[in-house]
């Protein structure tokens, strides 16, 4: 019987053969938490007075949440984990440096490597052909001392999706409708594998938008096989020497698999305050919006910032939009700003932020009042996410979120799009 | 292991998500029982003073969907939540309650004959919900890997037991 991604590196990970709904011990090559769940982790490590790490050099602390950080609670949550980095080797990514997510993608994660990250979509990296799943800061904490970590082998869904996509319509469209689709608990304990020509012909940034959102439909991991555009990231990243063919087999056993015309995708929106309640961009049009944010780990990378700032390039925000734009690391900071898109932001009107996850989290800045309405490229709507459970949050590709903020409504970004 | 529990029923919908269970603005307390004093505020800011210790959370499916918080199951535990009923739970939830030891049960049928208020009794070691009525719902039990954990009282317990017994 042949084997699906998912089944072949935990395989891989534990030393036999897997089938799904096996519970094993698998080997953990990189673990995370960040500053929202990394304190609760060093504390119980504490407690066992087991405050070390097995493999520092992999083993990511990141300050993303709240960066900077706006009170002393926080302030001293960061200290927890700078103290647990000096005391134990493991690597510090202090404020500024980026979203957890966009900086394992960019440093640290390679094909057919497990990940585990206190943070629910560190199944972003799924898309370089690693099973990585976000779990909770106890199950990271024992990865951090014992290098290991418990499954339950999940089955997968495989989709298949062909076609090329309308003007207008990303990644973030695409697995917007599959959310739509499945629903919210749709792939809850499975794994989803993305494949087809659409997903090939994307680039290695619009994959990580498949990934990352698969937990949105509840799935374990998001995973896409490897090839070209996957090899020429990790070049481009000094890790060539990394890259390996990861792809099921083709007998793999799938407990579902769906077919999907990528060419009859209309831009969704999803609604408050489920990220299941999409709409065809035509039935959202027209709402007025307070605030349009552009960034995080689902759209926050240069790609993103390219396709907002052709925009939103010579426009003005619309009088009653605040514009918030945060890159997703430093790097694709420093590279929007050699190509010139921080400028355009700014003349349009954009506050751009340090980068990090923004006020996606609700924790440290852009929080909405009550009533306010804001339309962001972000990965969930719930009811309180952004700091307000008064607050109605729409999420949107980078191109549907720049034009709304110029027309001061939800928009159609097609009118524009050439 | 916690054997049976009992207590008034509190009755959520589906798709109770861990930004409701826990804010996300909480994120940087670190003690439990402090945590505890915001469980389910996002449902409605005097949620956490109407919870009574021993009460039960009935829901429906996917309950805990969303962040990976641990602060969810752990602010539930505290404030006294003895244990969550619900149709399905999110696959991160889930781990986070048998890790922190918060009894947690999958039931379709609980979910759909519970009233709001009712007082019904789980029995752990039988596998049934009894109802005040006397009926009675069966639920399928863990795998025994999970309920070693749960056994243990959560993942470090049961960690450091192992441990123990390996040197």
């Amino acid at each position: 019987m042949g084997k699906t991604i998912a089944e072949k590196i935990i395989a891989e990970h534990c030393g036999k053969d897997v089938k799904p709904g096996d519970i094993v011990v698998a080997k953990v090559d990189v673990s995370m938490v960040q500053d929202g769940t990394g304190p609760l982790s060093v504390q119980e490590l504490q407690k066992m007075d087991m405050e070390s790490v097995v493999n520092p050099e992999r083993t990511i602390l990141f300050l993303d949440h709240a960066s900077p950080s706006p009170r002393k609670e926080l302030s001293n949550a960061h200290i927890i984990l700078r103290k647990f980095a000096e005391k134990t080797g493991a690597y510090l990514s202090e404020i500024g440096e980026g979203v957890c997510h966009q900086r394992l993608v960019e440093t640290f994660v390679n094909p057919g490597e497990i990940v585990v990250g206190a943070d629910s979509h560190t199944c972003t990296a799924g898309a370089l052909g690693a099973f990585a799943t976000g779990m909770g800061s106890t199950d990271v904490a024992l990865a951090f001392a014992l290098g290991k970590v418990w499954l339950r082998v999940p089955p997968t869904f495989k989709f298949i999706i062909n076609g090329e996509p309308k003007k207008g319509v990303y990644s973030k469209d695409i697995i917007l409708y599959i959310i739509g689709m499945i629903g919210a608990d749709g792939a809850t304990y499975k794994a989803m594998e993305f494949t087809g020509d659409t997903v090939s012909n994307c680039s290695m940034e619009s994959r990580f938008v498949f990934s990352n959102m698969s937990v949105e439909a509840g799935a374990k991991a998001g995973l896409i096989p490897t090839d070209d555009v996957t090899k020429a990231y990790l070049e481009s990243r000094g890790r060539g020497d990394k890259y390996r063919e990861i792809h099921a087999d083709d007998d793999a056993n799938y407990e579902k698999v769906f077919n999907i015309d990528a060419s009859k995708i209309e831009p969704l929106v999803s609604l408050p305050h489920k990220v299941d309640n999409t709409k065809p961009i035509s039935e959202a049009k027209g709402i007025k919006i307070n605030q349009v944010y552009i960034g995080t780990c689902t759209n926050g990378r240069l790609e993103d910032l390219s396709v907002a700032a052709s925009i939103l390039k010579g426009k003005k925000r619309h009088p009653r939009v605040r514009l918030i734009v945060v890159p997703a690391s430093r790097e694709v900071y420093l590279n929007a700003l050699k190509e010139g898109f921080i400028e355009t932001f700014v003349e349009a009107g954009a506050n751009v932020l340090a980068p990090g996850c923004g006020p996606c989290v609700g924790v440290h800045e852009g929080a909405l009042g009550d009533g306010e309405v804001v339309l962001s490229t972000q990965n969930r709507n719930f009811k309180g996410r952004m700091g307000n459970p008064e607050g109605f949050i729409y999420l949107s590709s980078p191109a549907t979120a720049a034009y709304s903020a110029i027309r001061g409504e939800i928009s159609d970004p097609r009118e524009v799009l050439t | 292991m916690i054997e049976k529990v009992k207590g008034r029923v509190i009755k959520l919908g589906d798709n109770i998500d861990t930004d409701v269970i826990y804010p996300g603005r909480y994120l940087p307390i670190i003690d439990a029982e402090e945590m505890a004093l915001h469980a389910l505020e996002g449902l409605d800011p005097d949620f956490p003073k109407k919870i009574q210790k021993g009460d039960i959370i009935v829901a429906g499916k996917n309950f805990g969907c969303g962040s990976s918080r641990e602060q969810a199951a752990t602010c539930l535990k505290f404030a006294g939540i003895s244990a969550v009923i619900a149709k399905s739970f999110s696959r991160i939830f889930f781990r986070n309650g048998i890790n922190q030891g918060l009894p947690i049960v999958v039931s379709h049928e609980a979910a759909d004959m519970i009233e709001d208020g009712d007082e019904v009794e789980i029995d752990f070691t039988s596998g049934k919900i009894i109802l005040k009525a006397g009926e009675t719902i069966g639920f399928k039990e863990f795998p025994d890997f999970i309920f070693s954990i749960l056994d243990a009282g959560g993942l470090i317990p049961y960690v450091q037991k192992k441990l123990a017994t390996e040197k």
